[in-house]
């Protein structure tokens, strides 16, 4: 055999491996190799032989530390999370208690010491232990799987400075061991097989597209109305309006009001006055005086019933709406701005229907309104057109030279002006 | 004075120290004690009808759960006014029977208790299986149950965070506090005889399985010696946490003011009824087991008597807790509490009441006798009875108290319905399928930690003995 060969082969060769016949051989065992100078030696029992640490020379492990800064970590952590979400992100109310109180918040925080710390622990002992190693060249060594029934080994590693085959087991016999016994490098390097490798990575890859889809999702803007996974409470078996249903001889599923049910509104039936209709036709004139008095009234209902909506000049830029146009509300309308033609056309029996029924998305205010504000705010909105289109000639003689010194004093044409 | 047979330890005879394990098991025969029921190619018939029942209750369990999920909430017994109805029964008593496992696993550790070893893996699968159980209720009954995530703090579109006050939030991070803590206890626990199993392993497959979970594992001093002081350091973290998990539980309540509920004595007496129906549910699992698999030698008598004591000395614990609830009821002199206590004793819910009464304070008394303590079949039966009383207990806090609590208008009686009933029996069909794959495939008795409390002549002879 020539040299190099000799030495890929020396290399091949892990460590030596001698048994001893119980804990206390062990242990003896153990500080005679150290006492030779030996420091890369391991000695392994089916159960923890004490004392033996002091015996090999080690030092105490950093385990309680890695613990105690998990639990540090876990409780200065459930503080600030409960502290942050609780008192300063979304502060709850509780029966008028302290936003903060450190009493209620300790269950957690305990808990959370106790979960970091475990997981330090159990993650540390294994981290420091050197575990998961799955392949190692003692774990191919027959005669080494007694070491987790009833064998006690020593195993003294080849890097080690001291290491010489026949030297290092002459010493080993003389501390007491039965046999020794050289262990290898497993000649091919064990691997995991490469297709089991390439299955996790690929799973590994899939597993992110959902949360990557989430948080895509999340940072774009979307016209589509939200998945909804789980129709949750979408469908109920309950009856809607205008549905069917065989239980009844009508096969209508609301029911019409009892025989002898009056309108809440009793005062017969004028259509003129309640539906804004003569003969058919939406109506041109009011069914109420028009005064002044009334008009002021029609401002106060307007400001609070359409302003959020329509803008307090009826121009469709009301606080709700800008508000939906700042969050994108993908199914917001803008409200028709009452000064536009097609409103301006309208006869006042139209504007009260409106007013009343709705329209297309606006919600009607009959529950809300009564009559005679409803032509209220009818008349408010003729005023609001009519002041928006004013010309010079709509102003009385007498006024015009208050105009005048109006406008000299204020830059804004009256076209801009509310 | 007659002569103290070597095969009874369990006895107290302060000349000698009662051992541990009995007969000439030594290391080897240790091994092949536990090994050898993991290995069989085939486990008995009964194994299979066993687990072939359990397997059905199983499904009996998420053919109900899955009926409650698509159908809604409305198919238990739940309703105005006992909105907890069975589903939270059922979760207290499982969590209960949970707490044992840690008891054994890290307050005995910590005292050095070492007869413990024997049976502690055991008890802490069983605390495992158990709350897998008890999680199972808590989940479903919300409602719905695809929004569980809700309970958990991440930013969401609704900028809406938990309510970190509320105890039901605390159980929430309590329960899976002792879920994830239990686990790592009992997997690093088991590392070492997983090792032994893949050691003694003869087919690739269990090589391949046992190996990858035993980590690579080779018991050399230094992995012994981070083992060991990650194994107390989870210890005495377990300790303080299995107190506060059932003391977090009884807030759900305490914190309530219904009568019957609001009272400062909840958390100690939850605890000790934990322990106690535990252990009852650790002689009820340990004595068929141990016959079973042929144990007796490891887990000994003198096992389970200890248990026994145990067992007595929590139900005097929780009796007394009874006693003071009474007491208080009476001498806080509010009527709603004294009202809550009499209808107890003497309402619709009287029979809940005293058999609770009878199963949880008077049976376990019959554990003063020594012959109770160290006779099987007495001990089993009483173990059972305890379990039902303790499941009473929990009906009895729950349902009396919600059915009649302040205005007797809305008072009204708890009915179970079939889902309920099914949901029950088919927890202990998870429990108990479970059990018995733990017990066909890993090591059910703490191999490594029982060969360190052999007697040391029994180990391989000392070759070298120094001290
Ligand atoms: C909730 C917001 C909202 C409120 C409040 C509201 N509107 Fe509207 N309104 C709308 C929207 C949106 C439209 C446009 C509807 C469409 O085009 O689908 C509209 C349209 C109109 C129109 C035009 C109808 C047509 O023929 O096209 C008139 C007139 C009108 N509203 C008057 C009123 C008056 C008067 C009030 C107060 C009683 C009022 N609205 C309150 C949202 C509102």
């Amino acid at each position: 055999m020539d040299q190099a060969a000799r030495e890929t082969d020396s290399k091949q060769v892990a460590g030596l491996l001698a048994e001893f016949d119980g804990p206390q051989a062990l242990k003896a065992a153990a500080s005679g190799v150290r006492e030779a100078g030996y420091t890369r030696f391991e000695a392994y029992s089916p159960f923890p032989v004490h004392g033996i640490d002091a015996a090999m020379g080690r030092r105490r492990t950093l385990l309680p530390w890695l613990v105690l800064g998990g639990g540090i970590a876990g409780g200065l952590g459930a503080l600030l999370l409960q502290w942050w979400t609780n008192a300063v992100d979304y502060p709850y109310l509780i029966s008028g208690k302290p936003w903060f109180s450190l009493p209620a918040n300790i269950p957690v925080v305990f808990e959370a010491i106790i979960l970091l710390s475990a997981l330090a622990a159990f993650g540390g002992g294994l981290a420091l232990s050197g575990l998961p190693e799955l392949f190692h060249p003692l774990l191919s060594c027959a005669r080494f799987r007694r070491a987790t029934t009833d064998g006690f080994f020593l195993g003294i590693d080849a890097s080690d400075p001291q290491f010489d085959e026949s030297r290092t087991a002459a010493l080993l016999r003389s501390l007491g061991a039965g046999e020794t016994e050289l262990y290898d490098r497993p000649r091919t390097e064990q691997k995991v097989p490469r297709p089991l490798v390439m299955a996790v990575v690929v799973a590994a890859c899939l597993a992110l597209l959902p949360p990557l889809w989430i948080a895509r999702v999340r940072a774009t803007r979307s016209a589509s109305p939200r998945l909804h996974l789980v129709s949750d409470m979408d469908f109920q078996p309950k009856y809607l309006p205008q549905q069917s249903s065989p239980l009844f001889g009508d096969g209508r599923a609301m029911r019409p009001p009892v025989e002898g049910t009056m309108a809440v509104d009793q005062r017969g039936d004028d259509p003129h006055l309640l539906r804004g209709e003569v003969e058919g036709q939406p109506a041109t004139t009011f069914p109420v005086a028009v005064t002044s008095d009334r008009m002021k009234r029609g401002r106060s209902r307007y400001d609070i019933y359409c302003a959020t909506c329509h803008g307090l000049a009826g121009d469709g830029d009301g606080i709700t709406s800008q508000l939906a146009f700042e969050r994108e509300e993908p199914k917001w309308v803008r409200p028709l701005s009452v000064h536009s033609q097609v409103v301006r056309d309208q006869p006042v029996g139209q504007l009260f229907q409106t007013i009343s029924d709705g329209i297309r998305t606006m919600p009607g205010y009959s529950s809300q309104i009564s009559v005679e504000d409803r032509w209220a705010v009818v008349l408010y909105v003729l005023a609001l057109q009519r002041g928006r289109h004013a010309t010079l000639e709509d102003v009385p003689t007498e006024l015009r030279r208050h105009l005048d010194t109006a406008l000299q004093g204020d830059a804004r044409t009256p076209d801009t002006e509310r | 004075m007659t002569a103290i047979p070597v095969d009874d330890n369990t006895v107290q005879d302060p000349t000698r120290r009662a051992p541990l394990v009995l007969g000439d098991a030594d290391l080897a025969s240790v091994t092949q004690t536990v090994c050898e029921i993991a290995e069989r190619p085939r486990p008995p018939t009964s194994w299979y009808v066993a687990f072939a029942v359990s397997v059905a209750l199983t499904g009996g369990l998420f053919a109900a759960v899955g009926y409650l999920i698509v159908t809604g909430i409305g198919v238990l017994g739940n309703n105005s006014p006992v909105y907890w109805g069975w589903p939270i029964v059922n979760f207290v008593f499982w969590i209960g029977i949970g707490h044992a496992g840690t008891l054994i696993s890290a307050i005995l550790f910590l005292f050095r208790q070492r007869w413990r070893t024997s049976i502690n893996r055991f008890a802490e699968a069983m605390t495992l299986f158990a709350v897998a159980c008890a999680g199972v209720f808590p989940a479903v009954h919300v409602g719905r149950i695809w929004l569980v995530y809700w309970l958990a703090p991440y930013p969401n579109q609704m900028d809406l965070w938990p309510n970190f006050r509320s105890p039901l939030l605390w159980d929430v991070v309590a329960i899976s506090t002792y879920g994830t803590v239990s686990a790592l206890f009992w997997y690093l626990g088991m590392i070492p005889d997983l090792a032994t199993l893949r050691d003694r392993a003869t087919s690739r497959w269990r090589q391949l399985l046992y190996g990858l979970f035993a980590l690579g594992w080779r018991g050399s001093a230094t992995q012994w010696h981070r083992f060991e002081w990650a194994y107390l350091l989870l210890a005495a973290l377990a300790t303080p946490l299995v107190l506060s998990v059932h003391s977090v539980v009884s807030f759900d309540f305490a914190v309530a003011q219904v009568p019957g509920w609001h009272t400062t004595i909840f958390p100690p007496y939850f605890v000790a009824g934990a322990i106690f129906s535990g252990c009852a549910m650790v002689v009820t699992l340990a004595v068929p087991a141990r016959a079973y698999f042929g144990l007796k030698s490891l887990i000994t008598m003198r096992h389970l008597d200890n248990m026994n004591k145990l067992i007595l000395g929590t139900s005097l614990l929780v009796g007394y807790a009874y006693g003071v609830e009474v007491f208080m009821a009476w001498y806080g002199g509010n009527m709603y509490e004294a009202f809550a206590f009499a209808n107890r004793a003497l309402g619709p819910y009287a029979w809940a009441y005293w058999l609770m009464v009878t199963c949880n304070v008077i049976v376990p008394q019959l554990f003063w006798i020594r012959k109770c303590r160290t006779t099987p079949w007495i001990m089993f039966l009483i173990a059972v009875l305890v379990n039902v009383g303790m499941w009473m207990e929990r009906f009895v806090i729950i349902v009396s108290s919600l059915g009649r609590d302040f205005l007797p208008s809305s008072w009204g009686m708890f009915k179970p319905t079939a889902v309920d009933v099914m949901m029950l029996v088919g927890s202990f069909g998870l429990f108990f399928t479970l059990f018995l794959l733990f017990c066909r495939y890993l090591p059910m008795v703490a191999m490594a930690e029982v060969k360190a409390v052999l007697p040391p002549d029994r180990g391989p002879a000392p070759a070298v003995e120094v001290d």
